[in-house]
């Protein structure tokens, strides 16, 4: 066998902020009342991090993946080489249907930014590959940009919607990327950053994505070695030197390829304990016991509060013992979820009804237009 | 032909405290210490002395203390005391030099060159006194997806799951035959495994029928290459089977238990005539390639009607990862690793000490490779081979096991003294004998309660070292190396364990 | 007397205080402080060896940690409080007409909290009293999981008006002082290995008596009178023993 070194590559960890808000009868608004809710929150921040994903931005190009990607490297050069190397992929396995350079006003104060672009694409699935999904392929083809393009990394990949994020604070990366101007969405989650580790770095923000799903996460999983390992046999590869990586796959993992509805995914990123499942009827024992049995690599341990957003849905869940706040509240067709209440009320001083969810119970809010009758 | 070798202990009594009791000639079944009515004192002839300490520790006075004779060879790097000795006395008999227990060269161990993690800060540590600190965990195949449907919040399972041995603390007691041990000795590891929510394993002695009832269910039985006492019933009183393909303390070599050792208690047990030697064959005479032992494993299912995992044990020796992971596809739930240290009743001492690789590199290259074949779910490891406290435990695991199997730890926790005599059969603490009157002095209550002392104290120890790390299942360790660092090691070493150096 | 007011839009945590701060060493004893929305600590930074009091009202979400350190001043949430509230508070009054979050009374060690609906996780974790000195903490509705963690010493009344059940887990783990009523009922499962359960005796209603008529008094849109609630069930919660890991080390 081949000597494997091993990686030296750090986890960075991070305490933060999160918040997120959705309209469920997928009426429109622009970032301006999330940005001013996560700049509420500024001291939980440091300023090393700072990110928005949106769902509903890009109606006139819904039906193609919408890849943001974030070339970095020291100069220009190694930016637009990375740029040029990762089109020639692009063009090889996928159809290019329109792309441009992000745009993003320069009065913002962020530092460093690196090239950011966005191309609408369509798989070109070519031989044995046809037999894929497109989600398999998508997730195929992205692991391999982001381990094999020097300096290049698809931060975004679902359709009719985006990631936006770097390094500075979050209402600076809001302006940076103009979201109160240019975007209309029908859910915006944000997250701030604090990292303990100062070599923070654009793609090291949250949101994370994979395909539709984004995840901003307030914590630290203290299991990443073991969820890492368990999600690396199932082809994902962690690059992003972020624990919240490993959220994004498994959920990518159970709920896209294994098709696992959301709240057995809650009841295995944060399952009930022994003592509980003991004392549950036979049925539902069993159920548990046996998610805990074969799923135990992805149980999320250490603190966490996670917003995790999807087509359609937006869902909040913590820890199993609510290391980690989250508040929920509601207002007519609006749906929040923040770190802290006094957020949400900035933006609607108003609430019909607020409260602290239940460690390990998920919060979901879903477009009315899903639901089914 | 007169010896040359120098005894390997000094005895010294205090003769002012000694009260010629004469508990120390009773307590010795060596023959070590005998009393002299003329000069109404005790003599002892150190030549016979095994140092297990059972006088020293039952002189009701202290009077006596053994301690190893020092060497008295002009000192030698190279021809160490014990090379020179046992030279000797192959030069006077011609045989293979025996010992017991457990390798005790100087190679490294890997267990004390590794720290542990703490969380502070950003994760906070959780305390097990307060909040709940899961140990349990599985052992067996796991499927890769699963299949579930939810029909208005009612949820089924569709996917058909392997079978999997369900521990309460990740610490199983190591196989240790009914024959190498005492009948008393074996069933307090049985009467502990049963109350500590673990299981015991049979060695390849099979398990006495009036034990089956009352502890089968807490029973791993092995089938070895002797095949002693196997039938159909032995098979399926237990929870799981064990293919027993190699140890560590003698990789690739068989087990001998003396006739002396065969009683007719061991002889009825194991099927075969009493005072006969029992012999286990190197291989499975009917595994010469890995398709065979596939067929053996489907056999043992079949014949458990897949009720039961089936795990195999091997020995860490050079390539067992290629090895391990042919067991794996071959159909094995479990794989149990026996590494360097492992002990025995019975081995050469030149195999005990020179065959094998280290258990905690062992582990990590087992692991690593299973999972970079993506098969890593579909077995569970067992690791084994001088795990000597909780710390040990705690570091496997990150390493990548799932569980630890104690052989000599539990044998101490029941008295042992690691003397290494165990293959005379003349074990003073009633552990390794079938001599009723040595035998009788285990009592299986007290010997049980020991044991379970042993893992309740270490899972307490392993419940304050997770929430220190800021994990509350064990899961969540398994594998994740992040909480580990190398002290003291060379790079090659780090890569293989897969750990960073502290500090880095 | 007209009460003093600050507008705390746009204002940070700091200059929020710096403020309060001045007010105080100018003689005011009475402070509105309007649109108060997530600013933190108010009501810390106002300790002086005179032990002076004042009395504040604050309307909007005050931040985290409200009230932490409190050196016996009264303040008054007109709205929902966040986590913290009252965190290692010595002296003082807290009302909050509504809910409050996590770590709510936190190593208090003195004064009463008033909270009329819910609150979060590890509430009275640690609390604990001294002598005469025992704070008092009384909520409306009901509390979330590890409520009076390893706590030491004081009172905490959780009334659960609307009856919905006390579904909290570790309640009382590593108690060795103080006590917790409970109105209602709790399974054994539900507290720590050290709480012992049992019912109230006249001592109890006598204390609960006092403090839940202050709490109505504070609350008067609550439907119920102090009858109607005295007479309902009551559990209480108290420790087995001081020590309650004292077997757990060996040699």
């Amino acid at each position: 066998m081949p000597r494997i070194r091993r990686e030296l590559c750090n986890k960075e960890i991070c305490a933060c902020s999160i918040f997120g808000a959705m309209n469920r009868d997928a009426e429109r608004f622009t970032g301006a009342g999330v940005m001013k809710a996560i700049a509420n929150m500024h001291v939980r921040g440091n300023g090393l991090g700072g990110g928005f994903a949106a769902y509903g931005i890009y109606p006139e190009y819904k039906d193609y993946y919408a890849f943001h990607l974030m070339f970095t490297g020291h100069s220009i050069a190694d930016r637009i080489s990375a740029k040029k190397e990762l089109e020639a992929f692009l063009a090889l396995k996928f159809d290019v249907v329109y792309d441009e350079e992000i745009p993003h006003g320069d009065e913002a104060t962020v530092s460093d930014p690196p090239l950011v672009w966005r191309y609408f694409v369509l798989p070109k699935k070519q031989g044995e590959e046809s037999l894929l999904s497109d989600g398999d392929y998508i997730v195929g083809k992205i692991m391999w940009v982001n381990t094999r393009i020097e300096n290049a990394y698809v931060f975004s990949s679902g359709k009719n919607m985006g990631c936006f994020k770097g390094m500075g604070y979050p209402e600076e990366i809001g302006e940076y990327f103009m979201l109160d101007k240019l975007y209309r969405a029908y859910t915006w989650t944000v997250h701030g950053r604090f990292p303990t580790n100062t070599q923070a770095w654009w793609g090291g923000a949250h949101p994370f994505s994979l395909l539709d799903t984004t995840i901003v996460h307030n914590g630290e999983v203290s299991s990443y070695g073991t969820n890492r390992w368990y999600l690396e046999m199932y082809g994902y590869a962690c690059t992003l030197q972020t624990d919240t990586e490993v959220i994004a796959y498994a959920a990518d993992l159970l709920m896209r390829r294994q098709k696992l509805p959301i709240e057995i995914v809650a009841k295995i990123l944060a399952p009930p304990i022994w003592d509980a499942i003991d004392r549950m009827n036979e049925k539902e024992k069993k159920l548990f016991t046996t998610l805990r049995m074969v799923y135990a690599p992805l149980l999320m341990n250490g603190p966490f509060a996670i917003i995790i957003g999807q087509t359609g849905r937006m869902i909040g869940l913590t820890d199993r013992i609510r290391l980690r706040p989250i508040t929920a509240a509601t207002r007519g067709e609006m749906f929040y979820l923040s770190s802290e209440e006094a957020s949400i009320r900035l933006i609607s001083p108003e609430l019909d009804r607020v409260w602290t969810p239940n460690g390990g119970e998920p919060v979901i809010g879903e477009l009315n237009s899903m639901r089914k009758v | 032909m007169k010896s040359f070798v120098f005894p390997e202990f000094q005895i010294t009594r205090d003769e002012e405290k000694c009260g010629q009791c004469r508990g120390c000639e009773r307590q010795c079944s060596f023959g070590t210490h005998t009393y002299d009515p003329v000069a109404d004192r005790l003599i002892s002839d150190e030549y016979k002395c095994a140092g297990c300490q059972r006088c020293v520790i039952f002189c009701p006075k202290n009077a006596i203390v053994v301690r190893p004779t020092p060497s008295f060879y002009r000192p030698n790097a190279s021809w160490s005391r014990e090379k020179l000795d046992d030279l000797k006395k192959q030069a006077e008999t011609g045989g293979v030099i025996l010992t017991g227990c457990g390798c005790d060269k100087p190679f490294r161990i890997y267990w004390d060159h590794i720290v542990l993690n703490a969380a502070q800060v950003t994760n906070p540590s959780i305390d097990p006194l307060r909040e709940p600190m899961e140990l349990r965990t599985f052992l067996g195949a796991k499927p890769d997806l699963m299949d579930i449907s939810v029909k208005e919040g009612d949820v089924e399972i569709k996917t058909k799951l392997s079978p999997n041995l369900m521990v309460q603390t990740p610490i199983l007691f190591s196989a240790m035959s009914y024959g190498a041990i005492s009948y008393n000795a074996f069933r307090s590891l049985a009467t502990a495994a049963c109350k500590s929510g673990t299981y015991f394993n049979t060695g390849e002695g099979g398990l006495p029928r009036e034990m089956r009832e009352e502890f089968g269910r807490c029973a791993i039985v092995q089938v070895a290459s002797g095949r002693f006492g196997i039938d159909a019933e032995y098979l399926n009183c237990a929870q799981a089977v064990e293919i027993k393909v190699g140890q560590g303390a003698k990789p690739g070599i068989g087990g001998h238990l003396p006739g002396e050792k065969v009683s007719l208690a061991v002889a009825e047990t194991r099927m075969i005539p009493a005072g006969t030697d029992a012999i286990s064959p190197a291989p499975h005479h009917d595994i010469y390639s890995i398709e065979d032992l596939s067929m053996l494993i489907y056999a043992l299912k079949e014949a458990t009607n897949y009720e039961k995992p089936i795990s195999v044990k091997i020995a860490a020796v050079h390539n067992f990862a290629a090895i391990a992971s042919g067991i794996v596809r071959a159909g094995a739930d479990i794989i149990a690793i026996d590494g360097l240290r492992g002990g025995t009743g019975a081995a050469p001492k030149v195999i005990r000490d020179n065959v094998g690789i280290p258990t905690e590199l062992a582990i990590s290259s087992l692991d690593r490779s299973l999972r970079s074949e993506g098969i890593r779910n579909r077995c569970s490891i067992i690791a084994a081979g001088g795990i000597r406290c909780s710390s040990d435990v705690i570091k496997a695991i990150a390493l990548g096991a799932d569980a630890v199997y104690i052989g000599s730890a539990a044998l101490i926790a029941m008295g042992c003294t690691l003397c290494q005599k165990c293959y005379t059969g003349k074990c003073n603490w009633g552990i390794c004998t079938q001599d009723p009157r040595l035998s009788g002095r285990l009592n299986v209550e007290i010997a049980s309660e020991r044991l379970s002392n042993l893992i309740s104290a270490w899972s307490h120890e392993i419940s304050e070292m997770l929430g220190g790390m800021g994990i509350n299942a064990l899961e969540s360790l398994r594998g994740n190396r992040d909480h580990l660092r190398g002290v003291g090691l060379y790079e090659w070493e780090l890569d293989v364990l897969g750990i960073k150096g502290a500090g880095e | 007397m007209a009460r003093a007011v600050i507008d705390a839009t746009d204002l940070e945590t700091k200059e929020l205080n710096d403020r309060l701060r001045d007010l105080m060493h100018s003689g005011v004893k009475n402070v509105n402080i309007i649109n108060v929305c997530g600013q933190r600590y108010i009501g810390t930074r106002l300790y002086t060896p005179e032990r002076l009091k004042m009395d504040i009202e604050i309307s909007g979400t005050p931040g985290n940690d409200l009230a932490a350190f409190l050196y016996g001043h009264k303040i008054t949430v007109h709205g929902n409080a966040q986590d913290g509230v009252g965190n290692t508070m010595d002296a003082g009054e807290i009302i909050v007409e509504g809910r409050a979050g996590d770590v709510l009374g936190f190593s208090m060690r003195g004064g009463e909290i008033y909270v009329r609906d819910n609150c979060g996780y590890r509430m009275a974790l640690h609390m604990k009293e001294y002598e005469g000195k025992r704070p008092v903490l009384v909520v409306g509705g009901r509390a979330q999981d590890f409520l009076g963690e390893y706590m030491a010493g004081g009172i905490v009344i959780i009334l659960d008006l609307l009856g919905q059940t006390h579904q909290a887990n570790f309640i009382g783990t590593g108690m060795h002082g103080g006590v917790i009523y409970l109105r209602g009922s709790v399974e054994q499962s539900q507290v720590g290995g050290q709480v012992d359960i049992s019912p109230i005796d006249d001592a109890d209603r006598a204390v609960l008596d006092q403090y839940i008529s202050r709490f109505l008094e504070r609350f008067p849109e609550i439907g119920m009178s102090l009858e109607e609630i005295l007479n309902s069930q009551f559990a209480r919660l108290t420790p087995k023993s001081k020590r309650p890991y004292s077997n757990l080390y060996a040699y």
